[in-house]
């Protein structure tokens, strides 16, 4: 019996036509709703076997993109393949071999887990079902929870019985949309582990998230912000490119001193870090000048490269939220 | 895999699914017979209570013996109360029946004794408040068994060969203010098609718009399974439902309103699942255009009541304007009403309802044909 992630690799082994295509290769997509542009023009290159990481602000456009790729919206503008199928003409082809989650929960929850997966392996019409449903339980720990109905599970376990659900039909193509949200770290570490594992056999996934640590994880990123797609690279390539200096301030009522530096020129944000703030600025000069009065004691200022969260809160702060 | 035609696969996936939800989703399950067996008692008891002791007025030209039994054999009945005070002449009887203060005006003719001894069968006029069918109906039953029996003490000896075999006085009914004279046996075979629309519609009504509040569609939608396979997939689940229904009507029908079963139920029985399907359309339908819960819950509605109104189980469908029963023509009940009423209550035969048949498949067709056409098949 071969099993769903063996057939899934034999189905990208035989493909040897898409083999060095790019998976997701779409340019100029753009969505408006009720004429407000949603996702404006943006070009999205993914290539086979890669993790891509989607951020970006509440409302940026995310999940309204995902859904363009696997057809359940049509672009108003755009061109391009997914899994080398037309974006506009052969949606329905895509979705048979994209892998879904979305991100609010969308299985019956007036069903058991055992028969959430077994409806959706009806309609892919999966062989060797109950093989297949029992295989997926085991590997996302659902097994002892299968006659559980979904809507009684805890949010966490609803995350796995989606992702479960989504995986089943052994999709060449994964687009989860915020797919660890409420997942304890354990949970987390597991589903990263799975995922670099379904990657390195051929899988693309696309994810979206609003966690660094997982950000870091992925390939290749891609930051998008009221529809604009603002930067796109692995995670070394986006902070360089921000060219985003920061210090580390520590010492006592840093609140108060959080709330002075922020209006002085050259400062672009200070967050409070663990014990300590974040002071970050593009041009390094103007911002030694600004801060010199506060690099005394009782402060302590140590230089600290840039991290993702840094360069993210960075940007979402250059684009003016269009809705507010 | 076949993705772009019905397969039966997808098909029986979700018949399968719908099946579980609905044997979990015990408040809907509970309506779906809860709702017939209450308009059962309202509708059938309300209409098919016997009512007794009605106001009556005996306008009598003659005031023999026999007229004097016939009257005392009517108050027996339970069924009059005969006003000593009542009018006089024909025109105050007749104000009032206008008014409804009486209900019955029987007239005794003059020389009715001779007449009847004689055996000319003499007629009374028995002029009946008929706005309400079925204060009538069974008043009149009664009338006509007291005839045929109230003089039989009378008709010993000389008289035997008097003893009826028609009953000696003829009794003419004047159905006043509603000539069709409907009674409450129609009323409980139409209650099948008047339940099997309210809830029929609203079943599949809500059963997608559902799917789309609970973000369910989604990931149906994100899923190989086609339009018709769905919407399909949700009508035949619910055809058991409606039979159901149709047996705890028939059930009610024949032992609690004592309803004659002339024709075939099984025949009955066959044709049903074309009248619920057509339903079950068009809440798969109303679905399709409707956004929520709520506003599917409001076109369910604005169907089932010209179906109520215009298919001839208010009122009777020969008696409405041509428009109406063009509309009425269209929609499923219409057609239906006469295929229980017919195999029911008269015994009809396939042959003699199929007139009534293809109209309703018809309309299956085009309801889940526009249907089809409206189904989202992306989130847009
Ligand atoms: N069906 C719709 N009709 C109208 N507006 C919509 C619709 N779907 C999304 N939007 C709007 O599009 C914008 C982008 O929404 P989207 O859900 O794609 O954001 P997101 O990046 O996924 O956000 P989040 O991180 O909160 O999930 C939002 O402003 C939202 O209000
Ligand atoms: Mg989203």
């Amino acid at each position: 019996m071969r099993s769903a992630r063996g057939q899934a690799e034999a189905a990208i082994m035989n493909d040897v036509t898409t083999e060095n295509a790019p998976v997701i290769d779409v340019r100029g997509v753009t969505k408006q709703f009720d004429g407000r542009i949603v996702v404006d023009h943006v070009d999205l290159r993914v290539e086979r076997g890669e993790i891509y990481g989607f951020l970006g602000p509440n409302g940026s456009g995310k999940t309204t993109f995902i859904r363009m790729l696997c057809g359940l919206l049509t672009p108003d503008a755009g061109t391009g393949t997914c899994l080398g199928l037309d974006l506009l003409r052969e949606q329905r082809a895509i979705r048979l071999q994209v892998g879904y989650m979305t991100q609010r929960f969308s299985l019956y929850t007036d069903l058991t887990v055992r028969e959430n997966l077994d409806f959706v392996a009806r309609l892919f019409a999966l062989p060797q079902r109950r093989a297949a449903i029992d295989r997926t339980l085991e590997e996302l720990g659902l097994t002892a929870r299968q006659k559980q109905l979904a809507g009684t599970l805890s949010g966490g376990w609803k995350q796995r019985l989606a992702l479960a659900a989504c995986m089943l039909h052994a999709p060449r193509l994964l687009l989860l949309d915020e797919p660890t949200a409420g997942v304890d770290p354990q949970a987390r570490r597991d589903f990263w582990e799975r995922i670099h594992d379904l990657a390195g056999r051929g899988l693309t996934v696309l994810i979206s998230t609003h966690y660094m640590d997982e950000a870091e994880r992925c390939h290749r990123l891609a930051y998008l912000a009221y529809g604009h797609l603002l930067t796109q690279g692995t995670a070394a390539e986006i902070v360089k490119e921000a060219a985003l200096e920061t210090w580390e301030v520590d010492g006592p009522d840093l609140s108060q001193l959080a709330a002075q530096l922020r209006v002085l020129p050259g400062v672009t944000q200070v967050t409070a870090f663990g014990a300590g703030l974040h002071v970050s600025g593009t041009d390094p000069a103007t911002l030694h000048r600004a801060t010199a009065p506060y690099r005394r004691a009782p402060y302590r200022w140590t230089p600290t490269p840039s991290g993702m969260e840094d360069v993210f809160i960075h940007l979402m702060q250059q684009v003016p939220d269009n809705v507010t | 895999m076949n993705t772009h035609r019905f397969t039966w696969s997808r098909f029986y996936a979700v018949v399968r699914k719908e099946f579980i939800q609905m044997r979990r989703d015990r408040m809907t399950f509970g309506m779906m017979i809860g709702v017939p067996l209450m308009q059962l008692i309202l509708f059938g008891f309300a209409i098919n209570t016997d009512p007794k002791h009605m106001p009556t007025a005996v306008l009598a030209a003659d005031n023999s013996p026999f007229a004097r039994s016939l009257v005392a054999a009517m108050r027996n009945s339970e069924y009059f109360d005969i006003r000593d005070d009542g009018p006089t002449t024909e025109a105050q009887a007749r104000t009032a029946l206008q008014r409804g203060t009486l209900q019955f005006v029987l007239t005794i003719p003059a020389n009715f004794e001779r007449d009847l001894l004689r055996g000319n069968r003499p007629a009374l006029a028995l002029e009946a408040d008929a706005s309400d069918p079925a204060a009538v109906g069974n008043a009149v039953g009664g009338i006509r068994e007291l005839l045929a029996t109230v003089w039989a003490r009378d008709f010993s000896g000389p008289l035997a060969h008097l003893q009826p075999a028609p009953p000696p006085a003829d009794l003419r009914v004047h159905r006043l203010f509603n000539p069709e004279g409907e009674t409450a046996i129609n009323i409980v075979p139409g209650l099948m098609g008047v339940i099997l629309t309210l809830t029929l519609v609203m079943i599949t009504a809500l059963a997608i718009t559902r799917e789309t509040e609970r973000g369910t569609m989604e990931h149906l939608l994100s899923s190989p399974v086609r339009p018709l396979e769905v919407m399909t997939g949700k009508i035949v689940p619910y055809i058991v439902v409606g039979y159901v229904q149709v047996c705890v009507v028939l059930l009610a029908a024949r032992f609690v309103f004592n309803v004659p079963m002339v024709g075939s139920v099984p025949l009955l029985l066959a044709l049903a699942p074309i009248f619920m399907a057509c339903n079950l359309a068009v809440g798969v339908t109303v679905s399709t255009i409707a956004r929520n819960q709520l506003q599917a819950v409001q076109m369910s509605v604005f169907f089932f009541l010209p179906s109520l109104l215009l298919s001839g189980f208010m009122f009777p469908f020969r008696g409405m304007p041509h428009w109406a029963q063009a509309l009425g023509a269209i929609l499923p009940l219409t057609h239906f009403l006469p295929i229980v009423r017919g195999i029911l209550l008269k015994g009809n035969t396939l042959a003699e309802v199929a007139p009534h048949v293809w109209p309703m498949l018809l309309f299956l067709v085009a309801v889940l044909a526009l249907g089809l056409r409206r189904y989202r098949q992306t989130l847009d």
